[in-house]
C-alpha cells in the first residue's frame, strides 16, 4: 500500500503573544513544528503500512525551512519525503495549496491513499484535504477517528461527526483527513532519527509537477487577506466578591439574566 | 499581488517594522526588505511617511452575472439545523445591502419545516428531495449543490462551518475554481466594492483576519455555528419554494454509508450548545466531574472540558474545547478550575458571556471573564448548583 502523507510546518504556537506595546505577534524563540493534527495523519500512515506493508511518503509544499520538517516525518517513520518548494508557490491559499499538491500527488502516480491533518494551526482551515480530493477526482472522508479495515481496493473507516459517528466504506484511491483521536504518535526512534540524517530529500518546483504559474501563489489564489487586526477584549470583567455562599448567590442572579 | 519598496524613497526609518503583524518586514542596510511570509496586508503601506511601499494588485476580471445570496440550510434526520435559520437571517441583512435576493437551498429527505426558511428571511427555497439524500452522501450532495450554483450563478453562498459543511462545501469550491473562507465569524459587505467581507480568526484566535474573492464566483464562506443570532420569524413573510428534481441516474456516491453510530453519552451535544460548563485541571480528579456535571444538567448545558482532563483520560476528546479541540460559541461559558492558556481561549473566548470560578486570582481565564469569582470550585460550585436548582424548582 503506498501512503501519501501531507505535512505542514507551522509555528509551535505556545510561544506566540502580543506584544501590548506594539500590538503585533511576537515571533522570537518561535520555533516550527509539523503541524500537530499532521502526526497523527503520519502516525496513521505508519501503522497503515506496517498493517499491509508498502511505503510511506511525506510531502510538504513551503519554504527552503520545511525540510526539517519533512526530516522530522523521516525519524517518526516516513519512507522518503518530497519538498515542494518554489518562489511561484508563496502565498498560496487553500485552493492555490490544493492545486500544487494535487499536482504533486499526480506525479507521483501510484498511490493508495493520501492522509491530511484535520487541519493546520496557522491556516487552520481544514479545507486542503478536501480540495485536495476533489482536484484528484477521487473520493474522500473527513474527520477519520478509526480506520477499521482494509480490503482489496477499499478501507472501512469511522468518521465523527457532531452527533456520534459514522461507518464508512470508501474505495482506494482516495484522501482521508484525521481527528486526534485516531491514534497516540510514536516518538522518533533512533533508527529513524539516524535515516534523517543522511535522507535525501528531492525538491520538486513547479516546472517539475508541471503546475501553471496562474494557478499557484498569490496569482493563484481566489481569495485574498485585505486587513490583519487583533481582536479587542471589550468585556470588562465584574468580579464577584464575598464569601463562597455570597459569591454563588450573586452569580445566580447574575445568571438569571443570561439564560 | 506584488509587494513593491521603493529604495529610492525608503529612508530605512523602522517605522513599517513593529506594525507588520507578521514581522515580516526589517530594515536591512537602511532600506526596507520583506522577508517570505507576507500576506498583503497592507499595515506597512499605511506606516510609511515617505510613499515608499506599494501593494501592487493586477486586476483581475471579475466572474460577471453572478447575482444573489444562498444559503446551504444543512439538515440531519429531516431537520433542519439551527445555523441554517441563523445564516438566512444574516443572508438576508447581506442581500438587502446588496439590493438582491436571498434563497436557502435544501438537500435531503422530509426535511420537516422547510417553509421556515422563509419565515426566517428566504426568497426563495430551493428544495431537492429524495429518498436517497436523507442521509449525508456527499458525493451527492457536492453535485447536486455544484449544479445548481452553476445553473443559477448566486454571488454568495454561505455554509455552517459544521463538520459536514467543512467537508463538502471545500469540494464545491475546488470544483468552482473559487475562493472559500473557513470558519467565518463576521460578515458584511464593503460599501464601495460591493465584495463580502470574510473575517476570521486565525492563529488560534489571537489575530484577526479579513479576507475577500475579488474575481471569482460565487464568494464562498462557511460560517461559525452560534455566532450570529436568529431572528424573529415573520409567518406573514411569502416567497416561493422551488422543487428542484434530482437525477439519482447521473451521480452516485463512491463512498456507502454503512453505519450511523449515535453518540448517546451525551445528553447535549458541545458544537450546538447554548450554555456550555467546563472543567480543568483544577478538578483535580476525575471523580471530581460529578461537581460540574451537576451545574451543567441543572442549566441544560453541554459539558466542556481542558485539554489535561482529556488527556489523564478523565473525560472523552469530544468535550475538550480549545484549539485542538472544538470551537465552540455559546451564549453562557462556566470555566471552572481551567487557567485560560490561549490554546483553551482560542476555542471559547467568542462566547456571549464567560464566568470564571478559579482560585489563582492572576489566572488569565479572568481576562476574558465576564464575571470572575476568585475561590474555591469545591466550594462555590456545589453552592450555586443548589441556588439554581431551587430557583428552577429542581429541587
Ligand atoms: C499545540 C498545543 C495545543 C493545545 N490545545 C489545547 C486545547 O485545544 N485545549 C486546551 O484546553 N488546552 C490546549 N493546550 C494546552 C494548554 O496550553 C494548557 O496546558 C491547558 O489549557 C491548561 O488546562 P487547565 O487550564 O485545565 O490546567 P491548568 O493550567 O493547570 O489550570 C488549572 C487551574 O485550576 C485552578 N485551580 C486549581 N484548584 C482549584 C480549585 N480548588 N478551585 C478553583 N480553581 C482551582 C488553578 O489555579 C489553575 O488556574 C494545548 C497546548 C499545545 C502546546
Ligand atoms: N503547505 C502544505 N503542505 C503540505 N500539506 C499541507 C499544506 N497545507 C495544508 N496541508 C495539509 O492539509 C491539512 C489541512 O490544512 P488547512 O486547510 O491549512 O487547515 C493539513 O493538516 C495538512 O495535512
Amino acid at each position: 500500500m503506498n501512503i501519501i502523507v501531507c505535512i505542514k510546518q507551522v509555528p509551535g504556537t505556545t510561544e506566540i503573544k502580543i506584544d501590548p506595546e506594539t500590538n503585533t505577534l511576537v515571533r522570537e524563540g518561535v520555533e516550527s513544528i509539523i503541524n500537530p493534527f499532521d502526526a497523527f495523519a503520519l502516525e496513521e500512515g505508519v501503522r497503515l503500512r506496517e498493517r499491509c506493508g508498502g511505503k510511506v511518503t511525506a510531502v510538504s509544499m513551503g519554504p527552503p525551512q520545511a525540510e526539517a520538517a519533512l526530516r522530522e516525518a523521516i525519524s517518526l517513520g516516513a519512507d522518503g519525503a518530497i519538498l515542494l518548494c518554489d518562489r511561484a508557490f508563496a502565498g498560496s491559499d487553500t485552493w492555490a495549496t490544493s492545486y500544487v499538491l494535487s499536482r504533486a500527488v499526480a506525479k507521483m502516480a501510484d498511490y493508495d491513499v493520501v492522509i491530511c491533518g484535520r487541519q493546520t494551526l496557522d491556516g487552520d482551515t481544514g479545507q486542503v484535504g478536501p480540495e485536495l480530493a476533489e482536484m484528484l477526482k477521487i473520493p474522500f472522508v473527513a474527520y477519520v477517528s478509526k480506520v477499521d479495515d482494509v480490503g482489496d481496493g477499499h478501507m472501512r473507516v469511522q468518521r465523527m461527526v457532531e452527533e456520534g459517528h459514522e461507518v464508512i466504506e470508501i474505495p482506494l484511491p482516495a484522501v482521508i483527513t484525521v481527528v486526534k483521536e485516531i491514534n497516540v504518535p510514536r516518538l522518533p526512534s533512533l533508527r529513524g532519527s539516524m535515516k534523517a540524517k543522511t535522507a535525501q530529500i528531492p525538491v520538486w518546483t513547479g516546472e517539475d509537477i508541471g503546475s501553471e504559474p496562474d494557478k499557484s501563489g498569490i496569482a493563484g489564489s481566489p481569495t485574498r487577506v485585505v486587513k490583519v487586526f487583533f481582536p479587542k477584549r471589550t468585556t470588562k470583567s465584574e468580579m464577584i466578591q464575598g464569601t463562597p455562599e455570597q459569591q454563588a448567590e450573586q452569580l445566580a442572579a447574575k445568571l438569571e439574566g443570561v439564560v | 499581488m506584488t509587494i513593491r519598496i521603493d529604495a529610492e524613497k525608503c529612508t530605512g526609518c523602522g517605522s513599517c517594522e513593529p506594525v507588520c503583524p507578521f514581522g515580516v518586514i526589517e530594515v536591512v542596510d537602511d532600506v526596507a526588505q520583506v522577508k517570505d511570509g507576507c500576506n498583503l496586508c497592507g499595515a506597512c503601506v499605511e506606516a510609511c511617511s515617505f510613499d515608499a511601499i506599494a501593494i501592487e494588485t493586477v486586476e483581475q476580471e471579475v466572474a460577471e452575472g453572478h447575482r444573489g445570496v444562498w444559503v446551504f440550510a444543512e439538515q440531519r434526520s429531516g431537520k433542519l439545523k439551527t445555523v441554517s435559520h441563523e445564516l438566512v437571517s444574516e443572508g438576508r441583512k447581506l442581500a438587502d445591502k446588496l439590493g438582491t435576493e436571498l434563497s436557502a437551498v435544501c438537500i435531503g429527505h422530509n426535511v420537516a419545516g422547510v417553509e421556515q426558511l422563509i419565515s426566517s428571511g428566504a426568497d426563495k427555497v430551493f428544495l431537492v428531495d429524495d429518498p436517497s439524500l436523507a442521509d449525508h452522501h456527499e458525493d451527492l450532495y457536492t453535485s447536486v449543490l455544484t449544479d445548481l450554483i452553476l445553473k443559477h450563478k448566486p454571488e454568495i453562498l454561505l455554509a455552517g462551518a459544521t463538520a459536514m459543511g467543512r467537508s463538502f462545501i471545500p469540494r464545491v469550491a475546488a470544483i468552482l475554481q473559487t475562493g472559500l473562507t473557513a470558519d467565518c465569524t463576521g460578515l458584511d459587505i464593503d460599501p464601495e466594492s460591493k465584495l463580502l467581507l470574510q473575517t476570521r480568526p486565525t492563529f488560534g484566535g489571537n489575530v484577526m483576519a479579513t479576507i475577500v474573492c475579488q474575481a471569482r464566483r460565487p464568494q464562498m464562506a462557511t460560517v461559525r455555528p452560534h455566532v450570529f443570532k436568529m431572528g424573529q420569524p415573520d409567518q406573514q413573510r411569502r416567497g416561493e419554494m422551488i422543487k428542484v428534481n434530482f437525477n439519482g441516474e447521473s451521480v452516485t456516491s463512491r463512498t456507502k454509508l454503512l453505519d450511523f453510530v449515535e453518540d448517546l453519552t451525551e445528553k447535549v451535544k458541545i458544537d450546538e450548545a447554548e450554555i456550555i460548563v467546563s472543567g480543568g485541571r483544577g478538578l483535580g480528579s476525575p471523580e471530581n466531574f460529578q461537581i460540574v456535571r451537576e451545574l451543567a444538567e441543572v442549566l441544560g448545558a453541554a459539558l466542556g472540558s481542558s485539554r489535561p482532563p482529556v488527556d489523564d483520560g478523565w473525560i472523552p476528546y469530544s468535550h475538550q474545547v480549545g484549539q485542538t479541540g472544538k470551537t465552540v460559541c455559546p451564549k453562557l461559558y462556566i470555566a471552572c478550575g481551567v487557567s485560560g492558556a490561549v490554546q483553551h481561549l482560542a476555542g471559547m473566548q467568542t462566547a456571549d458571556c464567560i464566568v470564571a470560578i478559579n482560585d489563582d486570582q492572576n489566572a488569565p481565564i479572568f481576562e476574558v471573564a465576564t464575571y470572575g469569582i476568585v475561590g474555591d470550585l469545591f466550594k462555590v460550585v456545589p453552592i450555586l448548583t443548589a441556588r439554581l436548582k431551587n430557583s428552577r424548582g429542581q429541587a
